[in-house]
């Protein structure tokens, strides 16, 4: 069943920053950008699995921490020259709340 | 005619400045053989770009780029330089000159180029240390010098050239006030609204700015300490730059009883009250008027060359001159009568959004002045229009918008007509350099400028001859390889940005980039660490460290695997450790099933396999043992190796490991370009192996040898031997002014070993072996910013996730 889990408040999350939650899936990375958009991708790099958590998050974008590919939060897709796709995960803003898409 | 080769004759020139030499240039072209040549000058130096002093003092040229005549250049033309000799007498019945230290020539023809000297106002306290004027380069070294010790300049006068030097000296990092007599600035080459618009520039940009000031006398003992002004206010100043005006250098030639007014009397011939003598340049005077710049300068080259080759019967007349300021990021052009006046109109466009403003002066039909702030990207269209002298009524509706808008083609008139003067101090036209790339089959900026002089004196039209190499290659134009832009979200290089940062005093990293222009919102993985490392080593007060902008290893002060657990490795100190430490990184091991533990290349031990929740309590237990973090993972102090030394081992000179762990002490915590290692060996066996290291010390029987710049890693690179020393404060302090020299200068990312290699390890033994009070500032800086920011992230993060966990 798909359920809205509260994962706390956007003041929670350091802009150009992320959280990470645990989750039946496996570890999702909430990010926040410069903006203030809020973004979700399954925790892991299209490249070699690398924890997009720790990337450097510029613009709405994250770089991966561990061979620097780029990846797009608002679509996972990886930025070109480089192919691959991370999972995005539904996340919404109620009011400050952040609300993450999580099947349970 | 003449058909015998003419005796060769002696021509000696006094003055080894812009005007002699471009005289002797002139001469050359048109008789080689001519004369036999000599030339005196002050300055112990070839002929330099004096109008490049600017970007020198401000740090984006060095010295060795604004050279015109090298040494062999005047060897290859068999002319003999007595360089760092004045000449002190003329006499002119035995056509012989003397120089300050006995050297004689005869001439059969002078010829006098001695320029100006800055107005030195006769104010108390004018002979005080650190009160000069702005012409030499011995007087930017002066500047550059103060800047490294001292925080405070005043410079007096809000010309072209106070300007200027207020500029350099803020891009030196000094705090600048600029005290003006006159309501606004540069009034001889603005009106009011643009001197204004230039005075928020410059206070944006950190300088201060005061209106109206008189300066009433110079404060301080051994030093200057302040200048104060009429009103009785007192401004704080280290140094004291006085720009107020030039007078001509007449001093020789009237003694030599030379008919001089303000400046030495020539006629349009350029020669003096005595045939035989001829001047050009500054100290001239003619028809009533001196000169300032070059490019009526250039004229007179020319006519005096005709004269004294007897080739042709040429008049000096002087041209019109347009004046351009040379600060960074500040436009400006003007020329012609552009205040108005009587019998005048003017047209006036003003976009206060971007800050730009043109006034275009018309006399009838014709355009007699022009003035642009803020953008002067049409400034040759106008200057070709206002020295043609051509009717513009047909234009009258569109004119103020520049040649796209005035429709010019339409109206006969070319966007910029080959006529058009695109080099105003060499007085070079579109044509001309159409002509010379056709020609010779030009393709570079530089070839231009070796070809026609285009470009070679202020440089400010570097840009339009760009153009013009577009224009005529198109696609076959490659743009040149400037200073390599940091990253994409910027066209400037890391110099340049860090320059800014310092000289404008940006305090976080949005401001940086909104001020810089940056094109991406906020940045990328590339710049944002460096931008964070240059705020932190510029204002280790100010600045709030952004851990958003490390990278994982620094923001979590550990090292990410390939599997996303990281390692641990805490300090030990010079490569030593007890049982107790021993017991503690065991005990740690057994209680969080660490997966390996192996001793690294660093002389120390690593934990890897640590899941990040656990971080917090491995450190936790690792502080309750005395242990602090290794920064194994940042761009920062790493390891500083050791070997036993003189406390066991049979051949140790000195105590190497006392000396590695006194060091660790001292600069664990900083933070640098990249990675730095240290290490300290007890005797030239070298068994710490210091000579692959950033800063290495071999220990020797009457001392310390310190090196630098050597790397163990991807490409092995030995040190170069720094100096040596003898005691060991020495080496203390040495290691802390060498490191901070590398973090103030070196590029984000760039170790010690390409840093040298770039700037040349002279520039590194000048900075800190010879120039005894530089690394006495140095070393200070350093310990300043360790006293701010050496600390365990250890401890306060463990403190910190420990508290938000809940039991
Ligand atoms: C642990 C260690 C290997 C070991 O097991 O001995 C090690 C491990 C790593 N080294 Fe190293 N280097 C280690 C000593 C060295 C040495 C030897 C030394 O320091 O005496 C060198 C050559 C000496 C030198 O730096 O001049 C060395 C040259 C490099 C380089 C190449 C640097 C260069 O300028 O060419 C890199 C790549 C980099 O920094 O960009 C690197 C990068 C790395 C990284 C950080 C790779 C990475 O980005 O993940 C490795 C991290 C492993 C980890 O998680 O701990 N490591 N590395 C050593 C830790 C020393 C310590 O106690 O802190
Ligand atoms: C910082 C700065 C910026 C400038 N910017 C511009 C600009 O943007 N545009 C522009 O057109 N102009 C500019 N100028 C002005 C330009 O540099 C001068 O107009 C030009 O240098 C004058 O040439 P000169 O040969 O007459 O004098 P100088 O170049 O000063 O040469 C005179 C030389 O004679 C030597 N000398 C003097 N007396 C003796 C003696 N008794 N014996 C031997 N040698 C002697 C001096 O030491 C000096 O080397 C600038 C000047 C300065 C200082
Ligand atoms: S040499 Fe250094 S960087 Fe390479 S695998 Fe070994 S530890 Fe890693
Ligand atoms: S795992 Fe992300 S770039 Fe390699």
């Amino acid at each position: 069943m798909l359920v809205w889990r509260d994962v706390g408040t956007l003041a929670d999350i350091p802009p150009r920053g992320s959280i990470r939650v645990g989750t039946p899936a496996g570890p999702v990375a909430v990010f926040r950008t410069g903006a203030d958009d809020v973004f979700a991708l399954v925790d892991r790099c299209p490249h070699k699995g690398g924890p997009l958590s720790h990337g450097i998050v510029h613009d709405a974008r994250v770089t991966c921490p561990l061979h620097n590919w780029v990846i797009e939060l608002a679509t996972g897709e990886a930025v070109a020259p480089d192919h691959g796709c991370a999972q995005v995960v539904v996340v919404r803003l109620e009011g400050a709340r952040v609300l993450l898409a999580v099947t349970e | 005619m003449n058909m015998i080769a003419p005796i060769r004759r002696r021509l000696v020139v006094i003055g080894n400045g812009m005007a002699g030499i471009r005289t002797v240039e002139e001469i050359l072209a048109r008789a080689p053989g001519r004369f036999d040549i000599t030339v005196f000058g002050t300055e112990p130096l070839p002929n330099y770009n004096r109008i490049l002093l600017s970007p020198v003092l401000s740090g984006e040229k060095r010295f060795a780029e604004i050279v015109t005549h090298g040494f062999d250049w005047y060897a290859e033309h068999g002319i003999e330089l007595i360089a760092g000799e004045a000449v002190a007498a003329i006499d002119r019945a035995a056509q012989v000159v003397r120089g300050a230290s006995g050297t004689v020539r005869s001439y059969d023809r002078l010829l006098l180029a001695t320029g100006s000297l800055p107005v030195m106002l006769p104010l108390p306290g004018r002979e005080l240390p650190g009160v000069i004027g702005f012409r030499s380069l011995a007087d930017v070294e002066t500047m550059q010098q103060a800047a490294a010790r001292h925080r405070q300049a005043v410079v007096i006068g809000g010309g072209l050239l106070g300007l200027e030097a207020a500029w350099g000296l803020r891009q030196q990092g000094m705090a600048v006030h600029v005290v003006h007599l006159m309501p606004h600035l540069m009034e001889r080459q603005l009106d009011e609204t643009a001197g204004e618009l230039l005075a928020e520039d410059l206070v944006r940009r950190g300088i201060a700015v005061h209106l109206e000031a008189q300066t009433a006398a110079l404060l301080g003992e051994d030093r200057v300490r302040g200048v104060q002004l009429a009103d009785g206010a007192v401004l704080p100043a280290d140094l004291v730059v006085m720009a107020a005006g030039i007078r001509a250098n007449t001093q020789l030639a009237a003694a030599a009883g030379i008919a001089c007014g303000r400046g030495v009397i020539v006629d349009d011939a350029m020669t003096c009250s005595d045939p035989a003598i001829f001047a050009v340049g500054e100290c001239v005077e003619h028809d009533g008027a001196c000169y300032g710049l070059v490019a009526p300068i250039w004229e007179m080259a020319k006519v005096a060359a005709d004269h004294l080759t007897e080739t042709a019967e040429t008049g000096f007349t002087p041209a019109v001159t347009g004046t351009r300021l040379k600060v960074t990021g500040i436009e400006m052009f003007s020329a012609g009568r552009f205040q108005g006046g009587a019998g005048t109109e003017s047209i006036v466009l003003r976009d206060t959004a971007r800050g730009s403003y043109r006034r275009l002066v018309l006399e009838g039909e014709r355009l007699a002045g022009v003035l642009c702030y803020g953008e002067a990207r049409d400034a040759a269209w106008y200057f070709d229009l206002l020295r043609s002298g051509q009717d513009v009524s047909a234009l009258r509706d569109g004119l103020i918008f520049g040649p796209a808008f005035a429709d010019a083609p339409a109206a006969g008139v070319p966007v910029l007509a080959d006529s058009a003067e695109i080099c105003g101090c060499n007085g070079v036209s579109k044509g001309t350099i159409l002509a010379a790339i056709t020609a010779h089959g030009l393709s570079t900026v530089e070839a231009v400028r070796a070809h026609t002089k285009a470009s070679a004196s202020c440089g400010s039209c570097a840009g339009a001859v760009e153009g013009l190499l577009r224009e005529a290659l198109g696609e076959r134009y490659a743009a040149p390889v400037g200073e390599k832009p940091m990253c994409k979200c910027t066209a400037l290089g890391h110099d340049t940005v860090r320059r800014r940062i310092v000289a404008e005093g940006f305090r976080t990293i949005p401001q940086t980039m909104e001020a810089l222009g940056w094109t991406t919102p906020d940045g990328c993985a590339s710049c944002r660490p460096a931008l964070n490392f240059y705020l932190l080593c510029a204002f280790p007060e100010e600045y709030a460290d952004d851990p958003q902008s490390r990278f994982v290893n620094e923001r979590e002060h550990a090292n990410i695997q390939k599997d996303g657990t990281f390692s641990v490795v805490p300090r030990m100190w010079g490569g030593v450790t007890s049982a107790g430490e021993l017991r503690a990184i065991a005990d740690v091991v057994d209680k969080y099933a660490i997966p390996t533990v192996k001793v690294t290349g660093g002389q120390r031990i690593d934990l890897l396999g640590v899941p990040r929740e656990q971080l917090a309590d491995v450190w936790h237990d690792l502080n309750a043992a005395g242990m602090v973090s290794g920064h194994a993972y940042g761009k920062a102090l790493r390891t500083v190796k050791t070997c036993v030394g003189s406390e066991w081992c049979r051949f140790g000179t000195q105590d190497s490991t006392a000396m590695g762990i006194a060091l660790e002490r001292m600069t664990w915590g900083s933070w640098h370009p990249h990675k730095v290692k240290l290490a300290v060996s007890g005797c030239p066996r070298n068994c710490a192996e210091a000579t692959i290291k950033d800063f290495g010390v071999v220990a020797v029987d009457s001392g310390w040898e310190l090196h630098v710049g050597g790397n163990g890693g991807i490409k092995v690179r030995p040190t170069d031997l720094l100096c040596k020393v003898e005691t060991a404060e020495q080496v203390l302090e040495y290691c802390a002014a060498f490191l901070q020299l590398y973090r103030e200068e070196a590029r984000y990312l760039e170790r010690t070993a390409p840093w040298v290699e770039r700037v040349g390890i002279a520039h590194v033994r000048q900075s800190i072996a010879e120039d005894a009070e530089g690394r006495t500032a140095l070393a200070a800086r350093f310990r300043h910013a360790q006293a701010l920011l050496q600390r365990d992230p250890w401890a306060e993060e463990a403190a910190k996730r420990r508290a938000s966990v809940p039991a």
